[in-house]
């Protein structure tokens, strides 16, 4: 046994582990002495923006969280809404930004990984997953070899899990160069009085540890301890990326389901992010009760590991739970008879404190509120970015106006950000666990609903996740306020109600005002927005410090919005079904073209105001939508983003899961600039077939939403153009587009 | 030239096909079987002048090519004229 030899701990080590000197004061003045090397690791990863929200807490507490649908708002693992008939889904969207940098495979693995914890952690079967994905442009090499380790990461870990990847989002744009963003959501289906928390209560209950051995993966300041005079680790032994394995995730999703049939676990958690740490920590808080560890009992993967590295490891697939007091046999029997490790490693105490000993030595004695719920709110200054009001001035007179629309619309189709992305889904496993209706490549997944003994009910989850940074750097407030509205629109185009969101802020450096700024306006929309349409925020993550070399990505709100539909079988999709069905346009095209995609590609400018966002009018299109679908007016519905209107009718014509061609002849007499009629991302705007234009007509008029007749499905053409002789703008056959479409991220990712 | 590398899962990173091997040896009854690692090994013959620019080759083709350095380590195992 060797003994413990730590590094004396002083403000500048306290420095070195990121806390502030005021932090370093308040942590003297809760222990009343010095810290000792662990109970500064604590204090440090506790305190870290990732754990704590110091920076953003005070900007989250404006959101709406209630709903009478809700179960669980934000502080739990994740949200829960329920959906009728005894039953909840369970969700929420993480980011795996940094580690998927590093090693784009393992990173977004484990960001499956970890998201899927979160949801079963809370008694859910994790049902589907989503994938909001982006690079910095792929003619740099380094950006083609990190697109194909994500989805390869995704693709490994999610199809081994058995879990279905329904659908996503990917874009590229060069703000993303030093830091991509890889963002995962997972859905999970639990009974809505079977959901666990994160809870230690019942004094003498066993703490409980299972899953995976702990090794020295993703130790927080690994330089520090290279530095720290241990023995002569070497910075090989210290890896920061963590390497999953989704064959032990499988086995410890189905032993926790098992256990959390029998009434044994009062309280359950994943060991994320500060690992063992943060999860002993959380539960004790929670519960108000505090907790003994003996870190001698946690399953050991490496040697001589330190009661530091004990305590902060990032390992992956384990977790912790308190099972009721005589009941650690049964517990430990269900993890063992699923190969899996689990042991007793202390008990729930009444007294409110932390107690860590190894070795027979107390590393450990720490009040548990004060590290968990006393942590910094900073609030930071913020302003807005100089030149803002600059860039969000765009005169259109100066803009040189398409000359030949029909080029742009190739052109704008050949872009990897609105090209087809079947080249990444196409890795996924889609339809594993057998529920899925609409899969990848539509405006919204859509799910079945099974219960846990796998009958079937009519419900399914539309699911959809959206974000447009380029809205968001031209005006954060507008712009979030257009990925909520997007995510909603997405998932009421199947027909869907939208019911709630979850959210992953990716942002640069917080200490900037400007990007502070942004944040805080960010939070603004994206409250104001879910408030008007009744989506209530219900889960989320932060990521910040995305930038490198002191450039910032542009504000990323990432967006994950959940909607309810049933029955199921009534839904809309997003292409042309039938020849000879009235296309009807839902809301309204105006002369809008800040921040277009059209703007960017065939002038070279990303500038202007986003277009601006009427959330009241797309509530009353949402809830048009659903009503529409429910009585079979609106067979397919498809909703008008990045490209504007021209890509969007493009899209019906040969987005079919089948790869079938249907053209379209469509008329337009709106009075503005035909670029801005064609490609302008105006919000509010939904294509739409249907067999009674008259009917739907009405249906929209009594929703107070502008809907008019453009044209007719069939042939293999899609023409656009004014009414009358004129010719038309655009005039192409449907299969030639859909050839560029198709091409356009194969092309540039087969070049090597 | 024929030179041998070998590549393997760093020390202290978790090497779940390892973990794999060692339980299946478990369940053929070899309880002894207490752990495995399992890497790659790459025998490579190539046209250099020397050994000394073999080397440096060989050193540049293992980390930029046969292993991934964020998560393995190489090793030159032999060199042989």
């Amino acid at each position: 046994m060797s003994a413990l030899r730590e590094p004396e701990v002083d403000l500048a080590l306290a420095r070195e582990h990121g806390l502030t000197d005021e932090e370093w004061r308040n942590i003297l003045e809760i222990l009343g002495r010095t810290p000792t090397f662990s109970e500064l690791g604590i204090f440090s990863v506790m305190w870290s923006e990732h754990c704590s929200y110091k920076s953003s807490k005070v900007h989250l507490k404006t959101l709406p969280v209630d709903g009478e649908h809700v179960l669980q708002g934000p502080g739990e693992n994740a949200g829960a809404v329920a959906i009728g008939d005894g039953l909840a889904v369970i969700f929420k969207i993480e980011s795996h930004n940094h580690p998927s940098y590093i090693e784009p495979r393992q990173g977004a693995a484990t960001g499956v990984g970890g998201i899927l914890r979160d949801i079963f952690t809370m008694g859910a079967r994790p049902v589907a997953s989503l994938d909001s994905i982006r690079f910095g442009p792929l003619d740099d090499a380094r950006h083609r070899f990190l697109l194909r380790g994500v989805v390869d990461g995704i693709g490994g870990y999610g199809n081994s899990v058995g879990v279905a990847t329904v659908g996503g989002e990917t874009q590229f744009h060069p703000c993303y160069r030093g830091n991509i963003l890889v963002n995962a959501f997972n859905l999970g289906v639990v009974e809505a009085d079977k959901i666990f928390k994160a809870r230690a209560s019942g004094a003498g209950n066993p703490v409980i540890y299972a899953g995976s051995k702990t090794g020295r993966d993703g130790i927080h300041g690994a330089s520090l301890l290279a530095s720290a005079e241990f023995d002569d680790t070497t910075e090989s032994k210290r890896p920061t990326v963590q390497v999953g394995d989704p064959f032990t995730e499988k086995c410890l999703i189905e032993a926790c389901l098992e256990l959390m049939k029998t009434d044994a676990v009062v309280g359950i958690q994943d060991m994320g992010a500060a690992g063992l740490t943060c999860s002993s920590f959380e539960m004790a808080s929670n519960s108000g009760t505090g907790i003994e560890m003996d870190l001698d009992r946690v399953p050991q993967r490496a040697e001589n590991m330190t009661p530091y590295e004990l305590l902060l490891s990032e390992s992956q697939e384990r977790m912790l739970l308190v099972a009721q007091a005589g009941r650690e046999d049964e517990v430990c029997e269900i993890f063992n008879r699923w190969d899996l490790d689990a042991v007793v490693v202390g008990r729930v105490t009444g007294d409110g404190r932390m107690r860590v000993r190894w070795h027979g030595e107390t590393v450990v004695d720490i009040p548990v509120d004060p590290v968990a719920r006393n942590s910094p709110e900073l609030r930071r200054p913020t302003s807005e970015p100089r030149g803002l009001r600059e860039q969000q001035k765009l005169d259109l007179t100066a803009v040189a106006p398409e000359e030949d629309p029909d080029e742009a619309l190739e052109a704008l189709l050949d872009t990897p950000n609105l090209g087809s992305k079947a080249w990444i889904w196409r890795q996924y496993d889609q339809l594993v666990q057998g529920n899925t209706v609409i899969g990848p490549g539509g405006d919204a997944a859509l799910v079945r609903i099974k219960r846990e003994d796998g009958s079937a009910t009519d419900k399914a989850v539309a699911l959809a996740v959206d974000c447009n940074p380029r809205f968001c750097a031209l005006d954060p407030y507008v712009g979030a306020q257009a990925a909520v509205a997007e995510a909603a629109r997405n998932v009421a185009c199947t027909g869907a109600r939208p019911l709630a969101l979850t959210n992953c802020l990716n942002f640069g450096n917080p200490e900037k005002p400007e990007i502070m700024w942004q944040f805080a306006e960010a939070v603004r929309g994206m409250g104001d927005a879910a408030r008007v349409l009744g989506t209530p925020v219900i889960s989320g993550n932060v990521s910040l410090y995305n930038e490198t070399d002191g450039q910032p990505i542009h504000p990323t709100p990432t967006i994950a919005m959940v909607g309810l539909l049933e029955p199921w079988e009534r839904h809309a999709v997003a292409h042309f079904r039938e020849a000879g069905r009235p296309v009807v346009l839902l809301g309204e095209n105006r002369e809008e073209l800040g921040g277009s995609e059209w703007l960017a590609l065939r002038r070279g400018v990303e500038g202007g105001a986003p277009p601006r966002v009427d959330l009241e009018a797309e509530a009353r299109l949402h809830d048009l939508l659903g009503r529409a679908v429910r009585v079979g007016l609106v067979d397919v519905a498809h909703d008008v983003s990045d490209g504007g209107l021209a890509v969007a009718l493009a899209e019906c014509t040969f987005s079919a899961p089948d790869g079938a061609a249907l053209g379209a002849r469509i008329e337009l007499d709106d009075g503005i600039r035909v670029d801005a009629l064609l490609f302008g991302e105006s919000t509010g705007r939904v294509v739409t077939t249907t067999d009674d234009p008259v009917g739907l007509l009405e249906l929209a008029a009594e929703h107070a939403v502008p809907a008019r007749a453009i044209g007719v499905t069939g042939g293999d053409r899609l023409r656009i153009g004014r009414p009358g002789g004129a010719p038309p703008w655009i005039d192409r056959p449907v299969s030639e587009l859909r050839d560029v479409w198709a091409a356009a991220l194969p092309r540039r990712l087969e070049v090597e | 030239m024929k030179a041998v590398v070998t590549v393997m899962p760093k020390q202290e990173v978790l090497d779940p096909q390892g973990k794999a091997i060692q339980r299946a040896a478990g369940a053929l009854g070899h309880a002894g079987v207490q752990d495995v690692r399992q890497g790659k090994r790459f025998e490579i013959t190539l046209d250099a002048a020397d050994r000394e620019k073999a080397e440096a080759l060989l050193d540049e083709l293992a980390e930029k090519l046969l292993s991934n350095p964020v998560i393995e380590d190489f090793q030159v195992e032999s060199i042989e004229a």
